[in-house]
């Protein structure tokens, strides 16, 4: 599964810009699935039927999101540097002395103009992209305004943990590809959607969960961790199995679904945590809010660095997240 | 001229019938089915050309909609206080004049002479809170007669023509209604058109999103007077659009990123019959286009906007051949819409 989860965080995928994430799932999918179909925001729905009939079969969305968090393009000056802003959350400290990939291939280096004082706040209108060119012209044959990077980073197998750009959602892909080459029976009807532009606003989960209307649904997303040095004090970590969320601030877990993950989990000998967060929400937030609402919940791959270039997830973790999700599926899901 | 009277008119989020009211008799005779819907948006239906091919849904939307204040208290003495409806910058507001209520009663926003400001207030921006407005009134009881709590007001600001350019409150989104309202007196297009004229845009996008939900589009536009800045600068920024320079595509805001096909689409389009158009800077604003396209199942869609400078206070200023161009490219794009709507 390392090499899928490299393929899938190297691939380029800003939000809006999904095609060649969706290019990569759709060829690993097709063969696992009944149904294929993209819909009109770009959201790819990939449907695996039951295998066996039961009456305690149900009608199941999952989700993982494709698009990463990236730059576009504002401006282009008279000497040929490109202003930016941000898609989705861009801490801009992490931008310093790192490169972005164009759609086209074209890399740019971020750049900073003088700061008045070491103390004085990076703000993302003091950098500039740096596309080595030597005027406006030039650069306009390169990149123009409205065009979206994303950062420029190979994936590194540290051994037990992985290292990547976009770890965040990529990670929750692979998870959902993964749990379909494992996913021997079910009684559910499981609609596998991989979402586009959530790091701007949840915005494809809103749409496909309109289209798919399930009775249950499931994000696989990535969450933060408290483990670093002086972290902000959290009780996830990675290398402690997937995180079953309970809430964050957008929305507060089903609890009858969060009670069935965490039996599963105890069940199926998968060790788990559970989780609290304090910032930030995924799709699980638009899909409980669609048409008269929908139970949901999340399994989180506990993640360090998330919004870096160097996003860092524990191996055994993404295995235990495609475990408790296999069980879960081939179970009835009664809560 | 229908931008004057529509800039003229008032319509502040939640009370837009008097611009309602000329866009319908601007239009109605051109239209096949016209509709006003619970919250108050005009839905008009414009039948595509014969026997048409084309099943899809166009929906056009412009906001009828502008920035205003409410009356949210008398005081004693009979000054009123009130509160801004929508976005607007504190520091446009003192001593403009303006109208409050059905009745239009003039009244201006006060402001102590700059003979009695001390010298910390020559530095200060006076919050909107400290403001009010000043009708004539001797006292409560007499305001009473004339305002009253709960009552608009809008800028006291008439349109006009400054040759090449125009002058006017409510651009943002007037322009946008008007260019509406020439493409549904022009057609019919090879699909059926819904010109949507939204309510409540400036108070959060409220009018799109159930009309998109009662439409049920495939496609979507969304026309807009918006942001430009192209004043001189020290430094080399982007000035978002340029007055003069085209229709304003938008690729990216802070409520949608376009669908990238119908960005191409107009740029196909701009270049096939030799219209000029801009990027507008992205990252900048929001439209309706945050609702429609997040409706139902999702919708591809994508704003242009004929650039206005000074938006959101009491005179902004465009150019009369954006306001064409616009018209004319939105129209060319409009005859060949069934090619994006496979």
């Amino acid at each position: 599964m390392k090499d899928l989860i490299k393929q899938l965080t190297e691939v380029w995928g800003p939000s809006g810009q999904e095609g060649a994430v969706r290019g990569l799932i759709t060829a690993a999918v097709k063969p696992l699935v009944d149904d294929l179909r993209t819909d009109a925001m770009g959201n790819l729905i990939a449907v695996k039927r039951p295998t066996v009939e039961s009456a305690s079969g149900r009608r199941i969305m999952l989700a993982a999101h494709m698009d990463e968090i990236g730059v576009i393009v504002t401006h282009v000056d008279a000497n040929g540097f490109l202003r930016f802003s941000s898609i989705g959350g861009v801490n801009p400290l992490t931008l310093l002395g790192g490169r972005v990939a164009f759609g086209n291939g074209v890399r740019g280096v971020i750049g900073i103009e003088k700061r008045e004082s070491p103390a004085e706040e990076v703000k993302l209108e003091k950098l500039f992209i740096d596309v080595g060119a030597t005027d406006k012209e030039r650069a306009e044959r390169l990149v123009t305004v409205g065009d979206v990077g994303s950062f420029d980073r190979q994936f590194a197998d540290l051994g037990d943990r992985l290292v990547a750009k976009a770890m965040d959602d990529r990670v929750g892909c692979a998870v959902l590809v993964q749990t379909l080459r494992e996913l021997r029976s079910t009684s559910h009807e499981v609609s596998f959607v991989f979402t586009v532009q959530e790091e701007v606003g949840l915005r494809g989960a809103t749409t496909s969960a309109y289209g798919v209307n399930p009775d249950i649904a499931i994000a696989v997303d990535v969450t933060a961790t408290g483990d670093t040095p002086e972290a902000r004090t959290m009780a996830v970590g990675i290398g402690k199995g997937p995180a079953i969320k309970v809430k964050d601030r957008g929305m507060l877990a089903h609890s009858g679904l969060k009670n069935l993950l965490v039996r599963m989990a105890k069940d199926s000998g998968i060790p788990y945590q559970l989780e609290v967060l304090e910032f930030g929400s995924t799709d699980a937030m638009a899909m409980q809010m669609t048409r008269e609402g929908i139970p949901a919940g999340v399994i989180s791959v506990p993640t360090r660095y998330v919004h870096t270039p160097s996003e860092m997830v524990d191996y055994a973790d993404v295995l235990g997240a495609v475990r408790l999700l296999v069980a879960t599926l081939s179970a009835p899901m009664e809560f | 001229m229908l931008l004057e009277q529509l800039s003229n008119a008032a319509g502040v989020s939640g009370n837009e019938a008097p611009v309602r009211d000329a866009i319908l008799a601007y239009v109605r005779d051109y239209v096949d089915v016209t509709q006003v819907d619970s919250l108050g948006n005009l839905i008009c239906l414009k039948r595509a050309a014969g026997a048409p091919e084309c099943q899809r849904k166009v929906m056009i939307a412009a906001h009828m909609d502008e920035v205003g204040i409410m009356v949210v208290h008398i005081e004693g003495n009979g000054f009123l206080r009130f509160r801004p409806v929508g976005g607007i910058d504190p520091r446009v507001l003192l001593s403009k004049a303006v109208l409050i209520g059905e009745k239009m009663v003039p009244g201006v926003i006060g402001q102590k002479a700059i003979h009695l400001l001390k010298e910390h207030e020559r530095k200060q921006v006076v919050s909107v809170d400290q403001m009010f407005i000043d009708i004539g009134a001797k006292d409560k009881a007499d305001a009473e007669q004339a305002v009253k709590v709960g009552d608009y007001g809008v800028f006291a600001t008439r349109f006009a023509s400054l040759g090449p350019t125009m002058k006017g409150k409510a651009l943002d989104d007037r322009a946008g209604c008007a260019v509406l309202a020439e493409l549904l007196r022009g057609g019919p297009y090879p699909c059926d058109v819904y010109g949507v004229f939204t309510v409540q845009e400036e108070v959060g996008l409220r009018g799109a999103q159930v009309a998109a939900y009662a439409v049920k589009p495939d496609v979507a536009f969304v026309v807009e007077g918006t942001v430009c800045d192209d004043s001189p600068k020290k430094t080399d920024v982007s000035p978002t659009t340029r007055l003069g320079a085209g229709s304003a595509i938008s690729i990216a805001d802070r409520s949608a990123i376009a669908d990238r096909r119908l960005v191409q689409f107009l740029v196909d389009t701009a270049n096939r019959v030799g219209l000029p158009y801009q990027f507008k800077q992205p990252l900048i604003g929001g439209t309706d286009a945050g609702r429609i396209h997040l409706s139902r199942e999702g919708v591809p869609t994508v704003a242009l906007a004929v650039p206005c400078r000074y938006i959101h206070s009491p005179v902004s200023l465009m150019s009369q051949a954006d306001f064409d161009n616009t018209v004319a490219l939105m129209k060319a794009a409009l005859s060949r819409v069934d090619e994006v709507v496979k």
